[in-house]
């Protein structure tokens, strides 16, 4: 039974219940030859495209300036992973000679522009692709929210059209002039691991990935898919820099008492990170003011630079750099 | 399309209500287990389908971890959380070899794997399906809203939370459902507050009354907001199956 739920077919590998005659999933007759013919897999097969993406090359090229690319995942949708990347781009780009790009491919929810106060704006096309939009001198953003008409329109797309969107994200965009550098470029994703994790660790297969930041709550209904996030970056060859916990720990602004409002009923992210043999860059508490700058927009670590959770995002996004730096 | 398999797993179940929010991690598994423990208290048969694929939550929040499934003549056994079998669960969580595994699938076959959950399961004769979704308005979606087309499901019950953000998102799933022609039952403004327990003192966590506003905005109804409790986060965290009085469960029928 178990079966039926673990059929993945990895990159190149022929799946165990495939006909005897069949071409392999990444062949050009990939479903359609004769031999694929009943085989469970079948459709499957056909529908994936055949052979090595032939824009893989444009990508590589378009990012040959982008010194560090940096992904932050997390298996569980609301935990943070907006908010985390929104303050580090904005952490990153207070030293105004590190030139900082966000790519938001969480496609259906993307919450990234509200985050850097930039959501009314629009993108516009130039002879060297769309212009993203930049916070600052040295930060720039692409988000689909830039593209829709209204911010109530839903993004109703199936895997494929959200995979050509994140393409275009990479490739159509001028992110930086021949001469320039980006010194880091953030992924910002959508929970879960599907199609827009899996295209964007294919796209990014040439020019490689310095890493992923993982994100989690406390308790282990957050924590249980973060496991999954972590099988997936090690299907994928993609190092993992460490892990955030989000949420931990809530600071009565009453009486300046602490209480776990998720509680680590399994140790947290100290004992997954234990267990699974990954550094745990540092915990987050839950601040209400936090939520607040993301609401407006702004950098909650400069406009409550003296607050617990302002210093622990410090801590944690320098030794992001230093891991980052040395790699 | 039509789809008869499914169509006959679904002429014995009464009522089918959807759990959406186009946000992640607002509650809507939560939301799903208080529903599905309330209805069957009361006496009703309940099934809950867990169609996130990606990150599955309900076998650990019924405390089924663990489970296996088991194949009978009339299909997939679900797994039942009581002994007098008025609460049935499925979920990929039972079909993975272990906790760490991932289920890293696109579109095709995520769509696969929902159909087969809603044509090969024998529920036998419930009284409410209730079905969990992932966040986002993608395959997923589509696909249950596709299969369940022609046997028209009572609607949806939308949860969120109170801060901006997150209704962003919410505001674009209410979207998918007038788009889709799904009614929506009501909307949840989860996690709205938070009591300390050290000075009884409420504060707003993540703000509170943005659901109320977007309800009315939108001209649904506002089925009633539920504070941030660590207390239901100790529950689902150790699986225990006490049923928290839940005031949303009149709306549904």
């Amino acid at each position: 039974m178990a079966d039926a739920a673990t059929k993945v077919i990895p990159e190149g590998k022929v799946p165990e219940n495939a006909n005897e005659h069949c071409p392999g999933p990444e062949s050009e007759s990939a479903g359609r030859a004769a031999g694929c013919e009943g085989c469970p897999n079948q459709e499957i097969c056909s529908t994936q495209a055949a052979g090595p993406d032939p824009d893989l090359p444009i990508v590589a090229e378009r990012l040959s300036n982008v010194k560090h690319k940096i992904l932050v995942l997390s298996g569980k949708g609301g935990v943070g992973k907006s908010t985390f990347t929104g303050q580090l781009a904005f952490a990153l780009a207070n030293d105004e000679n590190t030139q900082v790009g966000v790519v938001d491919i969480d496609i259906c929810g993307p919450s990234l522009p509200r985050i850097m106060g930039c959501e009314r704006e629009q993108v516009h096309p130039s002879s060297n692709g769309w212009s993203p939009v930049y916070v600052q001198d040295n930060l720039a953003v692409m988000s689909i929210a830039f593209m829709l008409p209204d911010e109530e329109s839903a993004v109703i797309w199936r895997g494929p059209k959200k995979n050509g969107m994140i393409k275009q994200f990479l490739k159509d965009v001028n992110w930086t002039d021949a001469d320039e550098q980006l010194d880091f470029m953030l992924f910002d994703t959508p929970p879960g691991t599907s199609d827009e994790h899996l295209s964007v660790v294919q796209l990014l297969r040439n020019s490689g990935i310095t890493g992923a930041v993982i994100v989690t709550t406390p308790q282990e209904v957050s924590i249980q898919d973060v496991r999954k996030e972590i099988d997936f970056c090690r299907k994928a060859s993609v190092p993992i820099i460490g892990v955030v916990e989000n949420m931990s720990g809530f600071v009565c602004p009453g009486c300046h008492n602490e209480s776990r409002i998720f509680y680590p009923t399994t140790g947290g992210a100290k004992a997954l990170c234990e267990e699974l043999d990954i550094p745990l860059l540092g915990s987050i508490p839950l601040d209400p003011s936090i939520g607040q700058a993301c609401d407006f927009g702004s950098s909650f670590i400069d406009t409550h630079a003296d607050s617990p959770a302002a210093h622990a995002y410090t801590r944690i996004i320098s030794k992001i750099k230093s891991i980052v730096v040395e790699s | 399309m039509s789809h008869p398999e499914v169509g006959e797993r679904l002429a014995s179940i009464k009522h089918v209500v959807l759990v959406l929010s186009g946000k992640g991690g607002v509650g809507k598994s939560s939301c799903t287990v208080q529903l599905a423990l309330s209805l069957a208290s009361q006496g009703h048969k309940v099934g809950v389908l867990d169609i996130d694929l990606c990150g599955p939550s309900i076998p650990r929040m019924l405390g089924l971890e663990g489970q296996q499934i088991h194949q009978a003549s009339s299909g997939w056994v679900p797994i039942y959380v009581d002994s007098s079998k008025r609460l049935a669960c499925m979920s990929i969580g039972f079909l993975l070899p272990s906790k760490n595994s991932s289920v890293v699938w696109r579109g095709p076959k995520k769509n696969a794997m929902i159909k087969l959950f809603l044509a090969d399961v024998a529920w036998g004769e419930l009284d409410y399906l209730l079905i969990d979704t992932p966040p986002g308005t993608s395959d997923e979606h589509l696909a249950v809203i596709e299969y369940l087309q022609e046997w028209s499901p009572d609607g949806a019950v939308v949860v969120t939370t109170p801060q901006a953000v997150a209704l962003a998102d919410v505001k674009k799933e209410v979207n998918f459902c007038n788009k889709v022609g799904l009614p929506v039952l009501g909307l949840i403004e989860n996690m709205s507050g938070f009591v300390c327990p050290h000075c009884a003192e409420c504060t707003n966590v993540f703000s509170t009354g943005g659901g109320e506003g977007l309800a009315k905005h939108f001209d649904i109804p506002f089925l009633g907001r539920a504070p941030i409790d660590p207390n239901l986060v100790m529950l689902l965290e150790q699986e225990d199956k006490t049923v928290v009085p839940n005031k949303h469960t009149s709306t549904v029928s």
